[in-house]
This record gives structure tokens, C-alpha cells and sequence, in this order.
């Protein structure tokens, strides 16, 4: 393909010096060329270092336009000054101006983008701040899902550290981005999930026994024991199964948007992926075909500061994500991860605007992994303690919500002590009872591969149950085994072995624990 | 199937001095009208169909294929993507995950890598990952050799595909081949990896049924009954292997070939020669795989079992491609095997004697004895391209040409 595409551009490369004639110009007097002392190309041409503002002065931009959605163009800003306009080049895509001045594009604009925001620290409403209106009933019920994943992440975490599960990940630091967004969105939407939102799954009805199953691989988990814990996913919740590759699930999003589209559905897609994620291929790859064909998905980037260990710092040198989406010709927007009715309030939005207008929306929600990446992993070798303290106490994200809804009347010491008592216990119940269902059976292993069993897995699963036969020492006691085979033409030396294990393995074995004998 | 690629097709067929003959096979299902077709043309009117009769299918590529289609179905089904594979393969995911059926295309095989991880670790574990929660989708590329094809337009790279559990690769032979099978991979739930033999888009030309027709996955089909060697294959490659088996029938008369067959008889191992001087050339059994994976193991089977040798030929190179697993799966199932029962014996023991140039005496003490008796008489053969990157002016000598095979024919059935 880089053959045909070549051959095409350097036809345009041919023809650009009959179509620019001040190009000759430039080469021969670039050494006397100076930049125009206008505002604009001071900005363009800023060499400075990009200054990392904090969170002073941000919100101007929102209070003096509502329609604060509308992406800050700065490019358009810059090239009207100076540009030719009657000569332009009739270009593919749309005519460009030429101009005679030999500007670069700044590599980055001098004021980092603004991150929108509704309550402060304190969980007071910013004055003028310009949000969707959230209910008391609404309210309640993001800040009980806030706790409610809070507790799910402390006791299963603890649960891991008992060793009774393998793995675990936890959404610390993350709750408002996770029940926000969830709340923000219609159950219609389809979730692509990375694998820290399950505040989302939790949102729309996964119960914490769907949890707790999933955690443990038993035969009651969706994915039948087959994925290490944590990886989720509903179809009938329309969450799609979590998948440990960072960022595939990006463009897939666009291509469920696309066909949520093409069926006229009042619901978009929406995708979740980490800091890190950004620097896949596939961040790119789904950018610009959503962009292209128009798929009204949100790309919702949780900038958390960290990708395991390595920080923003070394994963890019843009003013962060939200920047990327204007390279792709995608509306973004920069939110405050931790304040829930901001990024309520954007994701309402964005949602509104990817459906009616087929577009997608690039949101970026600044936030911190206050937790470790994973039960593998340890940050305080990486990053200071101070910095994790001050985002899990000053920054708490629950916190914060907890004030406003209090404020507001909706909500007292006593609920929260029966909402977390009560949120324990249920959760604890279902620990226990997930701990004691069986796993899935050993057909499970050969199951779901093809939509049918082939027959090279009809062979090795033969196999395997003779192994399991012969050395039952060698296999885990609690994975119980019961597809019935058909007899199957052997030598008949052989078949005694192989039938006594169908007859182990029949459906009228009962149960796992009594199979001990394999 | 871009402009390029029809540039490639006029080219073959102006330079290629490769001859394709059609297969005398037979299709199920198709009634009505048949047409004479080319390759391309068998593949644009399966797409039509598919496209026709689901109102969910949905094609996507760089560039986009056949403006017919578009112009037919509409840009929303059918539709050009940027040139991205891993998106073109992530979107079509997204699309068959919402019950599509995304019909998805890689301008060329060799281009298929950026889409590796969205096929492997994605659209193979799909339905496997969520508990049989999601389908998926198919894949279409065109493969391998094209006379000038170089490097980056001539690979086979079916074998990364057949080490992946969940994908299915399918490579047909020729236009009606083409149509029934892509027909069947596109309805079919799992993703299908869809290859198809670029050297014969305008080559190949057979008659087709026009209607609507489904050929069987996972099923190997036997091209032509022999009795000495068996020669597997698919795509392309089986046009050079049916010229192989002609011209080995027809050639060596010469050949002499020993037929052993060893018995074990208690701790004894007798082997028993019979050297028969052919007079009828060599007798080749030609199998189309059609189906790479899940692969049709018996097929393949029963007739090395017949036959006694096995070959296998494909473009891609040798080492590691899809040619070893063929082989070792059929050692595994055809070195030995228990043979028969001693009445069988006794009665084989006669006839041996009988044809054979050493007289064979039997008594009956039979009944206490284990009898085994190889399937194979000959190591397998494998004749493949060369484990280099496929190189331009020597595309000639890198090929499993005809006179290769024919040589391994020889070679094997003489052994």
C-alpha cells in the first residue's frame, strides 16, 4: 500500500513548487525572513516552556461560553492574518490558503488546556459553574455506588492480600470518573471498558455476587473461569468483556458506535482507557476512524498520572490527551476526574452531542491512581508517599461528593453508617458463597473456542481426561468434569482405560466435592 | 482488489506462464444457472450475495473494493476506512460484537501484521473470554506469489493464523471454490481468516453456480483418487500440484518401487519386501485441505493410510509452516497401527506370498501374537518455498514448482 501512496504523493510534491510560487522566495530569503510581531504569531512561534498552570485561572473559558463544548481552535486563530486569500491550492479534503510567511506550528500552545470543573475541594459549587442538574434521587444514589466500589475495593483487595484470589485491581482515586460517567450515560450505551471502571459494570446492575464470582473463577462467572480476576463482562449489561491488552478496545469501540448508528439507536459507545493507553497504536487507529466515519463514541481517557510506573511525563510531551483529539478532527474536552458533577455534567453532554450530531468526543478527566496498579505492584518505590496522600485525603473524590450531597440536605452520618454496614455485609455474603460454588467443569476448558467443538478438541479433550485419569494427583480436586462422551472406536487394549474415564465423568457423578478420586 | 490489483491481475495473466485447470469437484446445493467466471468475479458475486441476503452485513476496507457494491448497497455497508489494518480489524470487531456480520479486508496478506494483535488476542478470544457472550467476524486477504510480487505482495502467511485456537483460515482453490466457501465464512459465527490465491483472481476461470450456495468448513475434499502417494495442498499451490500428478502418472515407468510391510510377531519383527516394477506411472491421490483450521484430520488420514506416503506443498516457507503440523499430526496417526486380525493376517500372508518375489509360508500359531503394520512407507515429503523473504528476480527458483514435486513424488514412492 505504501508503494501506491507514494507514488501518489510525490505527483502533489511535483506539483507544489508551479502552485507556490512565494516558496522560491522563502528559500532565498530566509535568512532576512523575521516573524510579524503580531499577538497570534508570538503565540504560534512561542519557544518557551510550556508552563504547567495550576488550577487558578481555568474556568474563564467555560462561564464566557456556554456553549463551552465547542473545541478552542487555536489554529483558526493563527492563519487569517497574514494568508492569501485569494490563492489557495484546490486541495482534496478542502482548499488551503497560501501564505508567504514561513511559520512552523508551535509544538504546543503556551496556556495548558483548562480542566472544567463544578465543585471545589470542598465540595462547594464554583461560582457561575455551569453544569447539568443532578437530582436528589440521582445524587443519592452516585454517592452510595461511589461507597459501595470503595468497600468492594478494600475487601477484595484485603482478599487477595489472604491469598483468596489470585489478583485483584482496585478503582481507588477513581470512583467520581467511574459512577459519573456510568450515571451520565443510558443503559443503552455500549461500555468498552479498559479494566478499571467497574464502578461502571456496578452502576448498571452487576451485582457484587457477580463480582465475587468472577473474582473466584466459578462456574457462575460469565467467563467461566477462563480470565484472571477482574476481567469482567456483561452482554446483557451491554459491557463488553474486559481484555488485559491495553487499548484494543478502541477502535472496536468505533465500530460499535458505527453500527449503533447505522440501526438509528438513541445511544452511543463509550470507551475508557488510561494515560498510558495513549500511546498504543490502536488509540490512534480508533481516533481517526471515528473521526472518519463519524461514530458517535466518547473516547474517556482516565489521565491518572501513572501507566504502572511510568509517569505522564515520560509517556508524552502534549498538554496531555485532550489536545490529541483536535489532530484527529474530534471535540475534547479536559475535566476534573474528581469532581463527579463535572464529569456528569461532560459526559451528559458529550453523550448528547455523539448522538444527535454522529461524532465522536474525546474526554479527558484528570484523576490519580491512589491505589497501586495492581496487587503485583508496589508505588511507593516509584513515587512519593506525599503525593499519594494528598490525592487520597485532600483530592478524595468521594469525599468531596459527600459534601455536596450533605449540603444539599440528601444525606446524613446515620445513612452513611447503615450503607456501609449493610454494603459489608452483603458483600461478605457474597464472598462466602462464591468461595463455596464449584468451578466450572474441565469441558469448560474446550468450550466456546469455535461456536462448535471441532473435532481436535474432541481428540484432545479424550486426552486430557485420560490424563486426568491416570494421574488425578496432578489436577486441581475442585474443577469438576461431566460431559458425557459417545464411546469411540479404540483399540480395545485401550478402550477399558478410556471408557472407565467417561464413566467418572458422566452426569450422574454427583457432584464436585464427592469426585475426589480425580 | 484495488486499482492495483487489478493491475496485478491483468499483469499475471499477460506474464504467468502458470496454467490452471479446473477441477472436475462437484458443488452442492446449486441449482440453477451456472456461469463461467474468473476468481474475482466468484468473490464479487459471493459478496453481492452475502451483502443481499443479510441486511446486517457490512464491508469495510482500504481502499474499498468494488464499486458496484458500494454503488449497490450503499457507502454505509460499504464503505472505505483510512489505512489502518488494526483499525480496520478493531472497527470490524466492534461491528460483528453488535451482531453484524463485518465483512472486513486487508488490501494484501503481507499488510496483515498491524492487525495481528486485534486478531489474536482479540477476535480469537472474543466468544472464548466472555462465556460464548459474542461472535465475530471476517477476514479477507489476498495471498501469496504473483510473479513479481517481491517481498510485500507475495506472502503466505497462513501459518501465524493456524497456531491461533479461535480463528478459523480458510484458502479456497477456485472461483466456485471461492464463492461456496466465502459464503460459508462469512455466515459462519467464529472468526474466519479468508485467503485468497491473488494469482488466480483473473487465472482461474470455471463455471459457478449463480445461486446462493454454502461449501462445507473444516472439510478436506479428495481432487483425484490415486493408490501411491498422497499429496495434500490448498490455494494456489494445488493448480502445480494436479501438474505434478499428471505428469507423474503419465512419466516415469521406470520407477520401482519396494512395498514393505513388517510384522511384529512376538519379539520378531518380519519384514516382508515386494518390489513391484510399475507399468503404469504413479498413481497420486490429491487432497485440497480447503479448510487450514480447524483442519480436517481424517480426511487426510484415510488416505495416507491407503496410499502409504504422504507430501505436502505449500508456498510459504518450509520451516514451520503449516506443511510440519500436517506431517507430524499424520505420524502421530499412521506410523503404526494395529493391523488386523490374525485371519486378516493369514489371509494377507498368502496374498503376499503369492505376488511377492519371496515365497511366505504362515502356520497358525497367530492368536498369541500382537500384529502392527506401518501406514507409512516413506518419510513424509515436504516441498515448500524457501525459508528466505520471498525474493523478486528469484521468485522462480524460491516456488514449489511442478518439477520439484514431481521429484519428491518419485524419490518417495521409490524410497
Amino acid at each position: 500500500m505504501a508503494i501506491w501512496l507514494l507514488a501518489r504523493s510525490r505527483t502533489i510534491i511535483q506539483r507544489l513548487p508551479k502552485m507556490m510560487p512565494c516558496f522560491g522566495v522563502l528559500y532565498h530569503s530566509s535568512s532576512s525572513f523575521h516573524y510579524s510581531a503580531s499577538p497570534s504569531s508570538s503565540f504560534l512561534m512561542s519557544h518557551g516552556p510550556r508552563r504547567l498552570t495550576s488550577g487558578t485561572t481555568p474556568f474563564f473559558f467555560f462561564f464566557s461560553r456556554p456553549e463551552s463544548t465547542k473545541a478552542h481552535t487555536q489554529l483558526e486563530q493563527l492563519y487569517t492574518s497574514e494568508d492569501d486569500d485569494d490563492q489557495a491550492i484546490d486541495f482534496p479534503g478542502g482548499k488551503v490558503a497560501y501564505t508567504c510567511e514561513m511559520r512552523f506550528i508551535s509544538e504546543s500552545a503556551e496556556k495548558r488546556v483548562p480542566c472544567y470543573r463544578v465543585l471545589d475541594d470542598n465540595g462547594e459549587l464554583v461560582s457561575h459553574s455551569n453544569h447539568v442538574q443532578v437530582s436528589k434521587e440521582m445524587g443519592v444514589k452516585m454517592y452510595t455506588n461511589m461507597v459501595t466500589l470503595q468497600i468492594m475495593d478494600s475487601v477484595f483487595y484485603e482478599l487477595q492480600r489472604q491469598g483468596r484470589i489470585s489478583f485483584y485491581v482496585t478503582s481507588m482515586g477513581e470512583e467520581a470518573v467511574n459512577i459519573a460517567s456510568a450515571a451520565a450515560l443510558s443503559a443503552h450505551d455500549v461500555i468498552l471498558p479498559q479494566y478499571r471502571e467497574p464502578g461502571v459494570l456496578l452502576w448498571r446492575g452487576f451485582t457484587l455476587e457477580d463480582f465475587a464470582n468472577q473474582l473466584m473463577g466459578n462456574k457462575a462467572d460469565f467467563g467461566k473461569g477462563r480470565q484472571m480476576p477482574i476481567h469482567y463482562g456483561s452482554n446483557s449489561l451491554n459491557y463488553f468483556t474486559v481484555s488485559s491488552p491495553i487499548a484494543t478496545q478502541l477502535p472496536q469501540a468505533a465500530g460499535v458506535a458505527y453500527s449503533l448508528k447505522m440501526d438509528a439507536k438513541n445511544a452511543c459507545a463509550v470507551t475508557y482507557f488510561g494515560d498510558g493507553s495513549t500511546s498504543e497504536g490502536d488509540f490512534h487507529a480508533a481516533l481517526n476512524f471515528a473521526a472518519v466515519m463519524e461514530a458517535p463514541v466518547i473516547f474517556f481517557c482516565r489521565n491518572n498520572g501513572w501507566a504502572i510506573s511510568t509517569p505522564v511525563q515520560e509517556q508524552f510531551r502534549s498538554d496531555g490527551i485532550v489536545v490529541k483529539g483536535q489532530g484527529y478532527g474530534i471535540r475534547g474536552i479536559r475535566v476534573d476526574g474528581n469532581d463527579a458533577l463535572a464529569v456528569y455534567s461532560a459526559v451528559h453532554t458529550a453523550r448528547e452531542m455523539a448522538i444527535t450530531e454522529s461524532r465522536p468526543i474525546l474526554i479527558e478527566a484528570l484523576t490519580y491512581r491512589a491505589g497501586h496498579h495492581s496487587t503485583s505492584d508496589d508505588s511507593t518505590k516509584y513515587r512519593p508517599i506525599h503525593e499519594i496522600e494528598y490525592w487520597k485525603m485532600t483530592r478524595n473524590p468521594v469525599n468531596r461528593f459527600k459534601k455536596w450531597v450533605e449540603k444539599n440536605g440528601w444525606w446524613e452520618d446515620k445513612d452513611e453508617v447503615e450503607l456501609r454496614s449493610s454494603v459489608k455485609k452483603q458483600l461478605l455474603e457474597a464472598i462466602r458463597v462464591a468461595e463455596k460454588t464449584e468451578k466450572p467443569s474441565v469441558e469448560e476448558i474446550f468450550n466456546d473456542v469455535y461456536d462448535q467443538l471441532p473435532s481436535n478438541l474432541e481428540e484432545q479433550e479424550r486426552l486430557l481426561r485420560q490424563a486426568i485419569h491416570n494421574h488425578p494427583e496432578d489436577y486441581p480436586s475442585d474443577v469438576p468434569s461431566r460431559r458425557h462422551f459417545p464411546p469411540i472406536s479404540v483399540p480395545e487394549e485401550y478402550a477399558e482405560d478410556i471408557f472407565s474415564v467417561s464413566s467418572n465423568c458422566s452426569p450422574s457423578a454427583n457432584g464436585w466435592r464427592e469426585r475426589d478420586s480425580y | 482488489m484495488s486499482a492495483s490489483l487489478r493491475r496485478f491481475g491483468r499483469w499475471v495473466s499477460l506474464a504467468s506462464k502458470r496454467e490452471f485447470s479446473n477441477f472436475s469437484c462437484i458443488e452442492k446445493g446449486a441449482e440453477g444457472s451456472w456461469k463461467s467466471l474468473n476468481l474475482y468475479s466468484a468473490i464479487n458475486q459471493a459478496l453481492h450475495i452475502a451483502m443481499e441476503s443479510d441486511p446486517r452485513a457490512l464491508m469495510l476496507a482500504f481502499p474499498v473494493p468494488l464499486g458496484r457494491l458500494a454503488e449497490r448497497f450503499g457507502k454505509n455497508r460499504v464503505f472505505n476506512t483510512p489505512l489502518c489494518e488494526q483499525g480496520i480489524v478493531g472497527f470490524g470487531i466492534g461491528l460483528a460484537a453488535m451482531g453484524n456480520r463485518a465483512i472486513a479486508e486487508i488490501q494484501f496478506a503481507d499488510y496483515i501484521y498491524p492487525a495481528f494483535d486485534q486478531i489474536v488476542n482479540e477476535a480469537a478470544k472474543f466468544r472464548y473470554r466472555s462465556g460464548n457472550q459474542f461472535n465475530c467476524l471476517t477476514i479477507r486477504a489476498p495471498y501469496g506469489a504473483v510473479g513479481h510480487g517481491g517481498h510485500y505482495h507475495s506472502q503466505s502467511p497462513e501459518a501465524f493464523f493456524c497456531h491461533v485456537p479461535g480463528i478459523k483460515v480458510v484458502i479456497p482453490r477456485s472461483p466456485r471454490q471461492a464463492k461456496g466457501l466465502l459464503l460459508s465464512c462469512i455466515r459462519d459465527p467464529n472468526p474466519v481468516v479468508f485467503f485468497e490465491p491473488k494469482w488466480l483472481y483473473r487465472l482461474a476461470v470455471e463455471e459457478v453456480p449463480e445461486d446462493d450456495y454454502m461449501l462445507p468448513l473444516s472439510d478436506a475434499e479428495v481432487l483425484r483418487e490415486g493408490s501411491d502417494i498422497t499429496l495434500v495442498g490448498w490455494g494456489a499451490q494445488l493448480s502445480i500440484m494436479e501438474q505434478a500428478c499428471l505428469d507423474a502418472e503419465k512419466a516415469n515407468k521406470q520407477v520401482s518401487k519396494l512395498s514393505t510391510q513388517k510384522f511384529l510377531v512376538g519379539t520378531w519383527v518380519w519384514t516382508i519386501g515386494t518390489r513391484k516394477h510399475r507399468k503404469d506411472g504413479i498413481s497420486c491421490e490429491l487432497i485440497d485441505l480447503r479448510t487450514l483450521i480447524p483442519w480436517d484430520k481424517d480426511t487426510v488420514e484415510a488416505s495416507v493410510k491407503k496410499t502409504g506416503r504422504l507430501l505436502i506443498s505449500h508456498e510459504a516457507p518450509v520451516t514451520g509452516g503449516f506443511g510440519a503440523e500436517i506431517s507430524a499430526s499424520i505420524v502421530e496417526r499412521c506410523f503404526l497401527r494395529p493391523a488386523m486380525d490374525m485371519a486378516q493376517f493369514l489371509a494377507s500372508c498368502n496374498m503376499m506370498s503369492a505376488e511377492s518375489n519371496f515365497p511366505l509360508t504362515c502356520n497358525g500359531h497367530g492368536s498369541v501374537f500382537g500384529i502392527l503394520q506401518h501406514d507409512l512407507e516413506a518419510p513424509i515429503t515436504r516441498i515448500c518455498g524457501l525459508d528466505t523473504p520471498f525474493p523478486l528476480v528469484f521468485e522462480p527458483f524460491y516456488m514449489p514448482t511442478k518439477n520439484k514435486i514431481l521429484d519428491a513424488i518419485k524419490s518417495t514412492v521409490g524410497y
